[in-house]
């Protein structure tokens, strides 16, 4: 894998050469940017091998049958041993939590963007008494570990559950509530800043032809505020669907005859702990697989997005 | 636009207020009044103790431990990390094409980011699994295998890895294997985020700088270093934050969940313990608050040194 990418690298390294002296009006340092580059590739090569290899590592691995993994963890897969996959799709229950995953990240998302934004609209927007003091109880959360709230929000959930049943524990729609109020001070702080930014002009123009308050939000300044609803979007999906405490906390089954409504993250720490007794590394791996593969497609696909997505939700 | 401005205001705010408020602020709130009381458990008979569970904190061996532990982390982690990224996203940018003002970025820079960056997008509980693989401690592990067969580690003393609690430079060698887990999982971001903000500065500085005779090397350390101090305080408070957290990845990488023999508990393995396993609720919260003041005192820290007049461009 390495050579391919130093054959690869080198005819940039040759070309860019002469064409930086032929361009050259900077004086002494420019001559050692050939040096310089090829440094640069040295370095960056073995960074990007030590990130790549150990995933094309567990792909290759999940195509081998346990005794190969052990044997030969090193070697190609001798044949494509696809019932890994099945194992871990029906036996390790990964099919059933990609969906679990999937319904609980899209509720969470969807609901996060509209309720962020409407409270980030209404807090940039409207002057009342009490404006700072609930834009500050958000902002607040920001500062606060996860930590500090684990013990009662357990029991807050159970209590919950208790007179509501479909939102106590182990419950679709309550973990995606408790998505949403754990994604809300990031989402209200990033879209407050970004609504503070639109123009007025538009807002009033809007106005003046009669639209009502609840019109202006949803026909003007959402959609005026695309930009930042991508930026913000992108870092909730990638954050929910990640998620692991909370779930591992709050997604138990109360008794043995509830049904399993674990996330993936959960399945696959469950499946790496349980290896142990079971020793299927196949499934292992093939579960790994299944839970990489798309989220990486999709994010090579929008890698622009995605990387000035998260970067500029980090700086705001 | 001046009628029904408030019914509107509120119909828009008392849903998310609501939801943040029950499951959020309520438990906070929550954490810090039981943190008083001696509640051991579901029965919620809790007595007002006082102080008692933060004396209890004072001589609990294995929490002071984990303080330790997350302190090691919470140094050693963004610096390791800010420097790293630092040193990529300099040899992403300094190098390319000469005799142009600015940064530019070396031929294929697009790529490395793309790669560097997989680790973020993957969830934490991958990355943890993968690890665990790559750190098997008999010779099927990635890393032992290709030690055997380069021939630097012998056959029949494989690396203990994520196992081995003797100290190194007086960490215990457990911590040091996950750190480099959190650096490996994280130094792809920062590096775009450094280089993101390196593109941002604008060409005439540059230019200014070149018509001054200095070299690429002297404008990265004279004008692009210091036109990153916001961003790379920022990284500081972002990393420090994980540094305190490091719950997920003891958790599923280390034997007995902060073994072995207690060589790498933090603050969330042992909080988590005591509340779920043991039911002590009452002093599970008192180590969650202290666990908060501790974050909150830091990112004061952080913000107060690191505050300085911004530039704008």
């Amino acid at each position: 894998m390495a050579t391919a990418f130093d054959t690869a690298s080198t005819p940039a390294v040759t070309t860019g050469a002469p064409r930086s002296a032929r361009r050259n009006r900077g004086g002494d340092g420019e001559r050692g940017a050939g040096v310089l580059n090829f440094f640069s590739h040295g370095f960056l090569l073995l960074w990007g091998a030590m990130v790549v290899l150990p995933l094309l590592w567990a792909v290759a691995s999940s195509f081998k049958t346990d005794a190969q993994i052990s044997r030969d963890p090193l070697g190609l897969p001798t044949g494509l041993h696809w019932e890994n996959f099945s194992n871990a799709w029906t036996t390790g229950r990964i099919g059933d939590l990609f969906f679990n995953t999937v319904i609980v990240v899209t509720g969470g998302v969807v609901l996060t963007m509209l309720l962020g934004s409407m409270v980030a609209y209404v807090l940039a927007r409207y002057p009342f008494p009490g404006n700072r003091a609930i834009y500050f109880l958000f902002v607040a959360g920001l500062t606060l570990p996860i930590f500090l709230a684990l013990v009662p929000l357990y029991q807050v959930v159970a209590n919950l559950g208790a007179t509501i049943p479909f939102l106590g524990l182990n419950s679709y729609a309550m973990l995606i509530l408790v998505y949403v109020a754990y994604s809300l001070p990031f989402t209200v702080f990033f879209m407050h800043s970004f609504f503070r930014t639109l123009p007025t002009a538009i807002a009033e123009a809007a106005v003046v032809d009669g639209a009502s308050h609840t019109t202006l939000f949803f026909r003007v300044m959402l959609p005026m505020a695309k930009p930042g609803l991508i930026s913000i979007g992108i870092f909730n999906v990638i954050g929910q669907w990640n998620q692991w405490l909370l779930p591992t906390l709050l997604m138990q089954p109360q008794s043995g005859a509830d049904e399993k409504n674990a996330m993936l993250t959960q399945g696959l720490i469950e499946l790496s702990v349980n290896q142990g007794y079971q020793g299927d590394y196949g499934a292992l791996f093939a579960g790994m697989t299944i839970a990489m593969l798309p989220i990486l497609a999709v994010y090579v696909i929008f890698q622009r997005q995605v990387q000035a997505g998260l970067t500029g939700a980090t700086l705001k | 636009m001046r009628h029904g401005k408030y019914p509107f205001i509120a119909g828009f705010l008392v849903l998310p207020l609501a939801l943040y408020v029950i499951f959020l602020i309520s438990p906070y709130v929550q954490t810090i009044m039981n943190s008083f009381t001696n509640w051991g458990g579901f029965s919620n008979q809790a007595e007002f103790v006082g102080l008692e569970n933060y004396k209890q904190l004072l001589q609990d061996d294995t929490f002071l431990k984990a303080v330790l532990h997350n302190a090691f982390f919470l140094l050693a982690l963004p610096v390791i990390t800010i420097l790293l990224a630092l040193f990529f996203a300099f040899l992403l940018n300094v190098g390319g094409r000469g005799g142009r003002a600015g940064v530019r970025g070396v031929f294929g820079s697009s790529i490395y980011k793309v790669v560097f960056f997989f680790p973020q997008v993957l969830s934490v509980a991958i990355i943890a699994v993968l690890w665990q693989e790559l750190y098997r401690t008999d010779a099927s592990g990635l890393i032992n295998r290709i030690g055997i067969a380069i021939g630097f580690i012998d056959e029949n003393k494989p690396w203990q890895f994520t196992n081995d609690p003797t100290p190194f430079l007086g960490v215990p060698s457990v911590l040091w294997w996950l750190l480099l887990v959190v650096v490996w999982a994280s130094v792809g971001f920062y590096m775009v985020l450094f280089s993101a903000a390196m593109q941002s500065i604008p060409r005439d500085i540059y230019e200014a700088a070149m018509l001054d005779g200095a070299t690429r090397i002297h404008t990265f350390f004279r004008v692009t270093l210091p036109l990153l101090r916001d961003s790379v305080s920022v990284a500081w408070v972002y990393i420090g934050f994980l540094a305190l957290d490091m719950y997920v990845w003891v958790f599923v990488l280390t034997p007995q969940q902060g073994g072995p023999n207690h060589s790498s508990e933090v603050f969330g393995t042992v909080m988590l313990r005591e509340a779920f396993n043991y039911g002590q609720f009452g002093y599970a919260c008192a180590m969650g608050v202290a666990m908060a003041a501790f974050a909150l005192v830091l990112g004061a820290l952080q913000l107060s040194v690191g505050r300085r007049e911004r530039i704008e461009y």
